[in-house]
C-alpha cells in the first residue's frame, strides 16, 4: 500500500477536508450550520454512518458483484443512516429534532457514497476505518468551522450542547453593545460563510 | 448465469442483514422515542397544568384502549396520592385539528387547567388560543360536565375575538374530553392507583 495508515488519517483532516477542498457533501454544510451545536452534531452523526459504511463495504468488498455494487453500497448506508437516526432520537432527541431531515439525508450525501465507491471498495478494513474517520472528523471540524463564525458573527455569542460531549457557554463574546448580525444565520449568510473559507482555504494552499 | 445468482444472492443477504438490524433496533428503541416525544412536545404543556405535582406526571402514565382508540393519561400526584388527571383531545379548528391537553382534579371533577398544544391557526387571529393565555384560562376551576358552547352558540365559552372557529374547536375538544373522563372514569381512577 502506498500510503501509512496515519496519512489516510490526515488527509481527510486537511489535505482532502470534504466540504472546503473536495466540496463535496455541501447540502447539509450550508443547512445545518447555524449554530456549532448543530455543525458538530451533524458532523459526528455522518462521521459514524461513514465509519460503518467504510468498514462493511470494504469488508464485503470482494463478495459485491461490480454490477449491482451501488446498490449494495446504498443498502449499507441507509442501514446505517436509519440506525443512527433511531438511536439519536432515542438518545438526544433535542438535537435530532433540530438536525430534523437532514439526519435521513446523509444517505443521499455524495462523500459517503464517494468514499465507499473511490476508497473502501479498493483498499484493506484498517486503511477504510482510517479514511472513515479522518474523512469523518475533517467533516466535523470544516462544519464546526463554518458554524462557529456564523452564530458568532449572526448572535454574537456561542451557546450550546454537544450531547455527552461538552456544554459551551459564551454570551456576548463582542461586548454588550454588539448588534447581532441575523443575516449570518439566514440561508444567504451560509453561502457567503462558506465562498469566504473556500477563499481562505484556496490562499493558504497557493503559498 | 452464475454471475447472475451471485448478484440475487448477496442483494438478498444485504438487505435481510440490514432489515434484520433494523427491526432490532426499532424495537428497543420505540419507548425511548415515545417517552422523549411525550417528555419534549406535550411535558411542558402537562407540567404546567399538573403544576406542582410530587412526581413526573409524563413518566406516570398510562393507556386506556377502546377499539382502535388509545388515550394516554398523565396523573400528577400531590404527596404521593394521585389527584389529577392530564390528557389530550382535539377539536376540528380553521386549520385543521387544535389539540388540547387539560387537567382533571379527580375528586372533584374540575378542571386545574387548559392548554392548546398542536395547532396550525392562522398566526395573530386562532394562533393566539396558544399563546394568549387570557382564553384558555377562563376554564381553570370550571367543572368538566356536559358540553362547552362558545357564547355565540348560546354557551358560557368567552370567544377570542375574531377567532371564533378556533373558540369553538377548543369547545369541542373540552366537550369529547368530559365525554371521554366521564365513560372511562372508573378505569382511569383503578390505574392512577395502580401506578407505582
Amino acid at each position: 500500500m502506498a500510503k501509512s495508515l496515519v496519512q489516510e488519517f490526515t488527509k481527510g483532516l486537511w489535505k482532502e477536508v470534504p466540504p472546503f477542498r473536495l466540496v463535496l457533501g455541501l447540502c447539509p454544510t450550508l443547512a445545518v450550520t447555524k449554530s456549532v451545536e448543530n455543525g458538530v452534531g451533524m458532523g459526528i452523526a455522518f462521521t459514524a454512518v461513514l465509519v460503518g459504511s467504510n468498514i462493511l463495504v470494504s469488508l464485503l468488498r470482494n463478495v459485491i458483484p461490480s454490477k449491482v455494487r451501488i446498490a449494495c453500497y446504498i443498502i449499507i448506508i441507509a442501514t446505517f443512516v436509519t440506525l443512527i437516526d433511531l438511536l439519536m432520537q432515542a438518545y438526544a432527541f433535542p438535537l435530532s429534532q433540530k438536525l430534523g431531515i437532514f439526519i435521513p439525508l446523509i444517505v443521499v450525501n455524495c462523500i459517503v457514497l464517494g468514499r465507499a465507491e473511490a476508497f473502501a471498495s479498493k483498499n484493506g478494513i484498517l486503511a477504510s476505518t482510517a479514511d472513515a474517520f479522518g474523512m469523518g472528523i475533517g467533516y466535523t471540524f470544516a462544519l464546526g468551522a463554518l458554524a462557529a463564525v456564523r452564530e458568532l458573527i449572526g448572535t454574537g455569542s456561542l451557546v450550546g450542547e454537544i450531547p455527552y460531549l461538552f456544554k459551551y457557554n459564551l454570551p456576548n463574546l463582542f461586548g454588550p453593545h454588539y448588534q447581532p448580525f441575523d443575516f449570518m444565520v439566514q440561508a444567504p449568510g451560509a453561502f457567503i460563510g462558506l465562498g469566504l473559507m473556500l477563499c481562505l482555504m484556496n490562499l493558504t494552499a497557493k503559498k | 448465469m452464475g454471475e447472475m445468482i451471485k448478484m440475487v444472492v448477496v442483494l438478498t443477504f444485504l438487505s435481510v442483514i440490514s432489515g434484520g438490524a433494523l427491526a432490532y433496533v426499532q424495537k428497543n428503541t420505540t419507548n425511548l422515542i415515545e417517552d422523549n416525544k411525550l417528555q419534549f412536545v406535550k411535558g411542558p404543556a402537562i407540567k404546567t397544568i399538573l403544576s406542582g405535582t410530587s412526581n413526573n406526571p409524563v413518566s406516570d402514565r398510562f393507556t386506556i384502549e377502546q377499539g382502535d382508540k388509545k388515550d394516554i393519561f398523565f396523573v400528577g400526584k400531590y404527596d404521593g396520592t394521585p389527584k389529577t388527571v392530564a390528557f389530550e383531545t382535539f377539536g376540528k379548528g380553521f386549520g385543521g385539528d387544535v389539540y388540547v391537553v387539560l387537567g382533571v382534579d379527580m375528586d372533584t371533577d374540575k378542571l386545574t387547567g387548559v392548554r392548546v398544544t398542536t395547532m396550525n391557526e392562522t398566526p395573530g387571529v386562532g394562533a393566539r388560543a396558544k399563546t394568549d393565555l387570557t382564553f384558555v384560562s377562563q376554564f381553570a376551576g370550571q367543572p368538566l360536565e356536559g358540553t362547552f358552547k362558545v357564547k355565540a352558540d348560546g354557551g358560557q365559552v368567552d370567544a377570542i375575538g375574531g377567532a371564533t372557529i378556533t373558540s369553538r374547536a377548543v369547545s369541542a375538544a373540552l366537550t369529547d374530553a368530559s365525554k371521554l373522563y366521564h365513560e372511562l372514569k372508573p378505569q382511569i381512577i383503578e390505574k392512577a392507583k395502580a401506578l407505582k
